[in-house]
Parts: C-alpha cells; structure tokens; sequence
C-alpha cells in the first residue's frame, strides 16, 4: 500500500499546474485510476434544456430540512454551527429560489452509511443530510455540527480534511455543481489527494470557508460563510464578466 | 470572482443526494413510459457500482418544464428531471417519456467515487436528426456513444468512463 510520501510526491509532482477545475487524471486519488476519460471533453454549445435548470419549490423542501441538529429526538454531539452564503453565478448575479443539498459526517468523523466501517461512534441523534431553497439574494442557511477529519482508504494512514458535501444547481443545467466545502486552516489540507487535485491554489481556495462572528448566535452555535460562485450561465448575457 | 471548483461526489453520497421516486419521471405503470437504462463502467470494463446519474429533458412536445415536484412526486407532474444511482451491477434506469421539439436529447450528469468532477454527456434518440450540430462533429464511432438503442420498451444508453467505446463527454464552457 502506498504510503502518505508516496502520495504526497504524486501531489507535488503536477502541484501549481493551471487549472481551475480538479485533474480528472490524479494518480494520487488511486480509485481515479480507471474512472477518469482519457479523451478531451468535445465543446459544445449548450442548446435546449442545458439553457434552463429544473425547478424546486415548497413541495420539495421544508423549511426544517436545513436544520441537521433537529432531525432526531435529542440533540447530536459536536459544535453547533451555521454554515450560510450566498450562491451566485460567475457576473455576481444571485441564484434565486434553487436548491442547495448537502450531506456530511458527523462531529466523530463518521457517516451514516453502510458503507463507512471507520471506527468512530454514530451519533443517533445525527444523519448528516439536508437540504433548502436559496432565497431571493441567492442566500442558503444551514445549522448543523462540525464534521470531523475522518480516515479512508487511499493510502496507508490517509484521512481527509474536515468537509461538507454540496450539491448546488444554477439557473442552467451546464452550471452543476457537486464539490465540497473545507474549513479554514485544516492540518490535512496539504497531505489530501481529493483537494490537492485542484493544482491552482486561488482555486482551491474557492472552496474553504470562514468562520463569521457575525453569523454566530450567542450561547448557541459558531458560524462559517460560503459564498458560492457558479460558472456563467448561457442564457443571461456576460456583460458583468468584465467587472467580476 | 473564481468559480467554485467541483470535487467527487464521493462513496457517501447516498446518505444525501437520491430518494424514493427519483427515477420515476412518468410512473412505470403509465402507458406512455419508457425505460431509459443502462450501464455505468470504468476502463476495465467493470462496473461502477457508486455512480449517480442525473437526466434533465425536454418533455415530448419539446418544451422545456419549470415545475417544482420531483422530490414528492405526485403521478401527474412532469418536471423533467430525475436522479438515480447505479446498483451493485453499475445498473441505472429511469421511467420517463421520450423527448421532443428542436433538441430532443437527455442532458445527462455523472457523477461517481473515483471521479473528480462531474461528467456532462447527452443521450440522444435512436434515428436523431442527421443536421444536429454536436453529432455531425465526431466520427461515426464517437457519435454512436450518444445514441441510445431502441429497445421495446425503452431506450438504452451506456455509459463508458473510460477506454473501448469512451463516451463523449462534453465542455460547455
Ligand atoms: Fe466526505
């Protein structure tokens, strides 16, 4: 089994490289292996259905499924905190009344999935999964726990950087978006092959948040903001590129 | 402003992103519904057991649906879009209708462990229009991993991350 030296020389040997979206093809994430395309992405403009979003409301989505602490008869353990921004597209419009799903360990580091054996305890009063409308500014709000560092596979002694799963659409279908939200500061950020996968550190940035004492509520819960910058949307025009 | 970037969805994504009836865009007992399946495999020719596809689409009249519902769908709206994920044989299927009007494909989203970004892909139907711009554009062989097969009661459309037959992924940017 590879060892964490192993993995970090596979990262340093492309790190920097340009490139603001992940390197499909990362020897350092082993199970990228054969799961990457080895041809180019043919370029095509967007026509039809790939100009438009689908489209979530009321039925969809309660409110009280922003709410990951509530989800169960007690509370779950771990540091309560709101997880809020806004979601907007790369002109600073905002992506209004769209939908936001996120999923996530618990304060253990631990999933509620069959899949995940990590020894660390689940929190019976934790699933990890929620979801919500933005409003009309674009703006999403979470009250969840801190999700801790958890290990995995990849190597030998491999553990990820605390994270947040986001799944986010855009007002275009070509602006889907599932990535993964960090916290500022995390040890494990330069050992991570999933992060690291991103060569170009403005870029990587993009995806850490921070904390906000101004979201925070007092005796209750810290606060983490996020804004979320989508790729432009083909159906608006770009004249707000310039100014981005 | 820098675009978030993407990042794999992961082999936990079940606890967040599918849900019952996500597959079902026009119930299966419908007479109108078709099958649109398929398998999902990585360049060993094995199956992806961990991926999630999203189809977004047109409905047969072509037009494009804004209707909220697909979370708790109620057999009667059509919203055009739904959400499976593959099963222990890299399986996925949907129930749905055929598309129509001027772009009469499926945008379809992969999304799977082992994949950092998510993949955009189109499935079109089995005698598409012989004009169609993305199409006219790739060899005989690379535009046939667009077209779904016919198949009686339903449309089949595979899906190759990687090698033989690699499907045609698409940039839109
Ligand atoms: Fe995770």
């Amino acid at each position: 089994m590879s060892t964490q030296a192993d993995i970090s020389a596979q990262i340093g040997a492309v790190a920097g490289l340009s490139g603001r979206q992940p390197r499909l093809d990362y020897p350092a994430y082993r199970s990228s292996s054969a799961r990457h395309p080895e041809l180019d992405p043919v370029p095509a403009d967007p026509e039809g259905v790939e100009l438009w979003a689908p489209c979530f409301g009321r039925r969809d989505v309660d409110d009280a499924e922003a709410d990951l602490t509530r989800r169960h008869a007690g509370e779950p353990i771990g540091e309560r905190m709101v997880v809020t921004g806004r979601v907007v597209d790369s002109g600073g419009r905002p992506v209004a009344h769209q939908l936001v799903e996120i999923w996530q360990a618990n304060a253990a580091g631990r999933y509620w999935h069959q899949r995940d054996q990590h020894p660390a305890p689940l929190d019976p009063h934790f699933t990890g999964a929620g979801r919500c409308l933005t409003g009309a500014d674009g703006t999403y709000r979470f009250l969840t726990v801190k999700p801790g560092p958890y290990p995995w596979r990849n190597h030998l002694n491999a553990w990820r950087p605390a994270h947040i799963h986001f799944s986010v659409f855009g007002t275009a279908f070509t602006q889907r978006l599932v990535t993964q939200m960090y916290f500022p500061g995390d040890p494990l950020f330069d050992l991570d092959p999933i992060y690291q996968s991103i060569t170009d550190p403005k870029a990587r940035q993009a995806l850490l948040s921070r904390y906000d004492h101004s979201i925070t509520t007092p005796e209750h819960s810290t606060g983490y903001r996020w804004d979320i910058v989508l790729t432009g949307s083909h159906r608006t025009p770009f004249e707000a590129e310039g100014n981005a | 402003m820098i675009p978030a970037p993407g990042q794999t969805v992961g082999p936990f994504f079940h606890l967040g992103l599918p849900f019952d009836g996500g597959n079902e865009l026009v119930p299966p007992a419908d007479p109108a519904a078709i099958r649109l399946h398929g398998n999902v495999a990585d360049g060993d020719g094995n199956p992806v057991p961990d991926a999630l596809i999203e189809i977004w689409q047109p409905g047969p009249d072509g037009s494009v649906v804004q209707e909220p519902g697909s979370f708790h769908r109620d057999g009667w709206t059509f919203t055009g879009w739904g959400r499976a994920a593959t099963d222990a044989d890299g399986h996925y299927w949907f129930s749905t209708c055929a598309p129509g009007g001027s772009a009469p494909f499926f945008a379809v989203t992969v999304f799977a462990r082992g994949l950092l970004d998510r993949l955009f892909t189109r499935a079109y139907l089995p005698s598409p229009d012989p004009a169609d711009a993305l199409l006219t554009s790739l060899s005989a062989q690379r535009r046939a991993t667009l077209i779904a097969q016919a198949e009686p009661r339903g449309l089949r459309f595979d899906i190759r991350l990687q090698g033989e037959g690699e499907t045609v992924f698409l940039s839109h940017g």
